[in-house]
């Protein structure tokens, strides 16, 4: 036992820089938000979110984020379930060619997307030269929602992957040779069996992507306005620190808001597994 | 039919890896463009690779960002290696704090993670690189510990004790029962914050000091003003770098596996 | 078998040590002789900043920005202190209005001889004691336009920007002043205008033109038009120059109506530790050689005198880049906005972006 108590005081130093580190700057952030410019009270900072301005970004943030989150799972579940199905030696490779983009500069990489879906940009000339009508889609929220979900769908892959393969195949199997076809094994057995890799990822992506604001930067062309765009320019343009503080502040307990409803939905599904 | 389902699942993963690598091609391509504008194909060159060990600015920004990303991951990895064994021995309800402040980083958007660590560093130590690294360490050090975790919850308490009933010291045993068993956990934590140290934007931003400029600051700005092309080819090759060193690794992996087997 | 975790503990302890006293180093150097220069994004050929550091031996700390307002944001942010800073008219009337500039010695500038002596009278808009600035380039906003697609006349005025059989080929300026600015004097009002109810206009006009924008954008507007993606594009004079030289099509004019003309100067900020070190700089910018190889690189107009000599007649009959005397006429300076006025326009712009 107390060999024990010693080991966990190998927790100190990081016990210390938690405190330094995580708890102190967000009480810098939580004391701009509490105070005007000149360091009285107010709660201004926290009810500005009530301004048409920043409900109307906030709302547009949480769209694009939703919209993000659900195009990613789509498209990464058939991927994992894929990959979890070939019958190859050497998976490992297969996986690590999903992460492999990101060792390429990611606002390179969403350049290129601005390259690709300009108005004469690739995807243009292709769609002009099989004798498509052209899209206008760079500088749209379209071009935002793209993006992001080109930057975010790894991190929807992987844990749904990771989960699946934590399956144990004779579950499927039995399952079959119950009868149960392809449809029920998938959606009884396979999706619940998921469900943490799932809800991972879905946090994985919608949380970052609720705050991003670089991608809405250079794909929204200066007019698609988030929140995380807002809060950026309160920090640098306007300069009043004290109300992107308060911003900052409606924003983190915005994420705690659907981390916890995201936890609720975890904790029924578990249940209702268990009967 | 199941060759038809064969068909389709191949037909569907390569959809998905034209939409990941169609950038990375474009950008491969500009690397090769003889022109200062990305829209304009001035035709093929070699110049940009010639040229880049000449280019200061471009070699600076790859030196910090290989000082920030290597000490930040390293000292994020014993700092959160260390910090996983203490948690993972305390008592429950404190264990359950560390972690509840340990997952602030991940659920906190990028640009208040940023915001906060320059709001602190700015009243106790001028921003520099050391800011930087500071603040890197901050935001990858739950990753090293929610790797390495994980591995300790699986390990057996019973080997650890035996060891120790044998007489062996308590470094000892850790370092025959417990080490190997966490070690890959220590390493992919380290992987880890290696990766989002290497892509990280927006924390470096807000907490880089003057004339510190990483990769990512450093392409920020040349975004609007048009980037250097000696930049395409920077990446290009620690693209092909990065794949080249993941093959060889898996490749060997792989070998060892067989061998196992 | 303890010595195995040892050594590795000491490996990784012995990597870290020397990345470490690396990054020891950066803050060691603030000893010896260096100087924090913030600029625009791309205003400088970085041969001129490598031969400024060879030749005297100062080691410079080169930080960049993009807008007017990310520049005042950086330096009152406080976190870095800035030695020597070049920046707009009005931005520096704001800092000189707040007690922020420290007077420069011209005594010690023995190339401020090469500076215009027109555009140093044009300074006192923002400078009118002459103690603060040293000019480095000026320019006006205009619209730069492809003449296969739109013709001349139409974009002599400020209207064509709203003009519905252009939607989504229109590249409106990313900076809330210059925007400001273009609706005002569609309006016939005062570019520097601080009438609420005038502001609230020139604000619905923009919001109006929103749906016919394509994106706006500040220094990607030349790369923009290059491509041919949109037609015409706000921008400033040597953005507009820049994408002339790619692209044939393109033609740049300041509409009948008026706009802006700018100057954009050195000055030293109340932050300064290296007074010395930023007089060199601000010769050095004023320097024969390096004035025309700054020139060459970013294609505004240079208040150089010197300039002219190494450039061919072409070049100095270019419009874009020179302004004629009588653009000039129809172009008025910015001058600072009050601190309510800043306010309500930066939460106009907000909002347009919003909107």
């Amino acid at each position: 036992m107390t060999n024990k108590i010693k080991t966990s005081f190998l927790a100190g130093p990081y016990a210390l820089w938690v405190l330094i580190c995580t708890i102190l700057p967000l009480l810098y952030i939580l004391g701009y938000a509490l105070t005007t410019s000149t360091g009285s009270f107010t709660l201004e900072n926290l009810t500005a979110i009530a301004e048409p301005v920043h409900l109307k970004s906030l709302w547009l943030s949480i769209k694009v984020a939703f919209l993000t989150t659900v195009i990613c799972l789509v498209i990464a579940y058939p991927v994992a379930l894929i990959l979890h199905n070939l019958k190859i030696t050497n998976k490992g490779f297969i996986v690590f060619l999903f992460i492999l983009p990101m060792w390429m500069n990611f606002m390179l990489r969403i350049l290129a997307w601005q390259i690709i879906l300009s108005n004469n940009g690739i995807l243009n000339s292709i769609l002009s030269a099989i004798g498509l009508p052209t899209i206008h889609i760079l500088y749209t929220k379209s071009a935002v929602t793209l993006g992001m979900v080109y930057d975010f769908l790894p991190y929807m892959i992987l844990p749904i992957y990771n989960a699946l393969s934590k399956i144990n195949d004779q579950v499927i199997e039995a399952a079959a040779d119950l009868g149960a076809n392809w449809l029920t094994t998938f959606t009884k057995i396979t999706v619940p069996l998921s469900k943490d890799g799932i809800l991972s990822g879905i946090i994985m992506v919608f949380v970052p992507a609720l705050s991003s604001f670089v991608v809405s930067n250079l794909l929204g062309g200066g007019k698609v306005l988030l929140i995380g765009n807002v809060i950026e320019q309160e920090f640098t343009l306007a300069r009043n620190w004290n109300l992107g503080s308060g911003l900052s502040i409606i924003l983190m307990i915005f994420v705690l808001l659907s981390m916890s409803i995201m936890n609720k939905v975890d904790d029924s599904e578990n249940g209702g597994m268990l009967v | 039919m199941t060759k038809v389902k064969k068909g389709a699942s191949y037909f569907y993963l390569g959809l998905v890896f034209l939409f990941l690598y169609a950038p990375i091609l474009v950008l491969i391509v500009l690397s090769f463009n003889n022109s200062m504008s990305r829209t304009v194909w001035g035709g093929f060159t070699l110049k940009w690779y010639l040229n880049l060990t000449a280019n200061d600015n471009i070699m600076d920004a790859l030196g910090t960002t290989i000082r920030i990303t290597l000490s930040s991951s390293i000292l994020a990895t014993i700092l959160g290696t260390s910090a996983a064994i203490g948690i993972h021995y305390m008592k429950k309800r404190h264990a359950a704090i560390m972690l509840g402040a340990t997952n602030i980083p991940l659920l906190n958007a990028d640009i208040v993670t940023g915001i906060s660590l320059m709001l602190l560093f700015t009243r106790f130590t001028p921003l520099g690189e050391f800011s930087v690294v500071l603040a890197h360490i901050a935001f990858s050090v739950p990753y090293v510990i929610f790797n390495v975790l994980p591995r300790l919850q699986s390990l057996s308490e019973a080997c650890y004790e035996a060891a120790m009933d044998l007489g062996a010291t308590p470094a000892y045993a850790f370092a025959k029962v417990v080490w190997p068993e966490i070690f890959p956990g220590v390493l992919s934590g380290f992987l880890m914050a290696l990766t989002m140290s290497l892509d990280d934007f927006t924390i470096t931003y807000f907490t880089k000091g003057a004339g510190v400029n990483t990769l990512s600051t450093m392409l920020y700005t040349q975004l609007r003003k048009g980037i250097q092309p000696e930049l395409y080819a920077l990446s290009t090759i620690l693209f092909l770098l990065a794949f080249v060193l993941l093959l060889v690794i898996n490749y060997k992996g792989e070998g060892r596996k067989e061998a196992h087997k | 078998m303890k010595n195995k975790l040892l050594s590795f503990l000491s490996i990784l302890i012995l990597t870290a040590a020397p990345i470490l006293s690396f990054t020891g180093c950066g803050s060691d150097a603030e000893a010896t002789d260096t100087l924090v220069v913030l600029n625009y994004g791309k205003y400088i050929e970085s041969d001129v900043l490598k031969r400024f550091q060879k030749e005297t031996g100062i080691t410079v700390k080169y930080e960049e920005y993009e807008q007017v307002e990310d520049m005042y944001a950086k330096y009152k942010a406080g976190s870095i202190n800035y030695d020597v800073i070049c920046t707009s008219d009005y931005m520096i009337e704001t800092l000189r209005n707040e007690g922020e500039l420290i007077p420069i010695d011209y005594s010690s500038l023995p190339n401020y001889k090469n500076i215009d002596k027109q555009i140093i009278d044009a300074s006192a808009a923002f400078d009118p004691t002459h103690e603060y600035t040293v000019p480095y380039f000026y320019g006006t906003v205009g619209i730069l336009y492809n003449t296969e697609m739109v013709d001349e006349e139409t974009v002599s005025s400020w209207d064509s920007l709203w003009n519905p059989e252009y939607k989504n080929k229109i590249v409106m300026i990313n900076s809330q002043r210059d925007a400001m600015m273009v609706a005002l004097e569609k309006l016939g009002y005062d570019i520097n205008t601080t009438d609420k109810k005038q502001l609230d206009e020139a604000y619905d006009l923009l919001c109006a033109e929103k749906k016919y924008v394509y994106a706006y954008l500040q220094d990607e507007t030349y790369e923009c038009m290059i491509s041919e993606d949109a037609a015409m594009a706000v921008c400033y004079s040597g953005e507009a120059a820049m994408g002339m030289e790619y692209n044939e099509n393109l033609s740049y004019t300041v509409p009948k109506e008026g706009g802006n003309l700018w100057i954009d100067s050195w000055f030293v900020p109340r932050t300064c530790k290296h007074y010395d070190a930023a007089m060199k700089w601000i010769d050095f910018m004023c320097e024969e050689e390096a004035a025309t190889e700054n020139f060459e690189y970013v294609w505004y107009a240079t208040p150089n005198t010197k300039v002219a000599a190494h450039e061919d007649e072409e070049t100095l009959a270019d419009e874009t880049v020179f302004p004629t005397k009588e653009t000039l006429d129809r172009c008025k300076l910015y001058e600072a906005y009050d601190d309510e006025t800043l306010n309500y326009t930066t939460n106009l712009w907000k909002k347009l972006k919003a909107y």
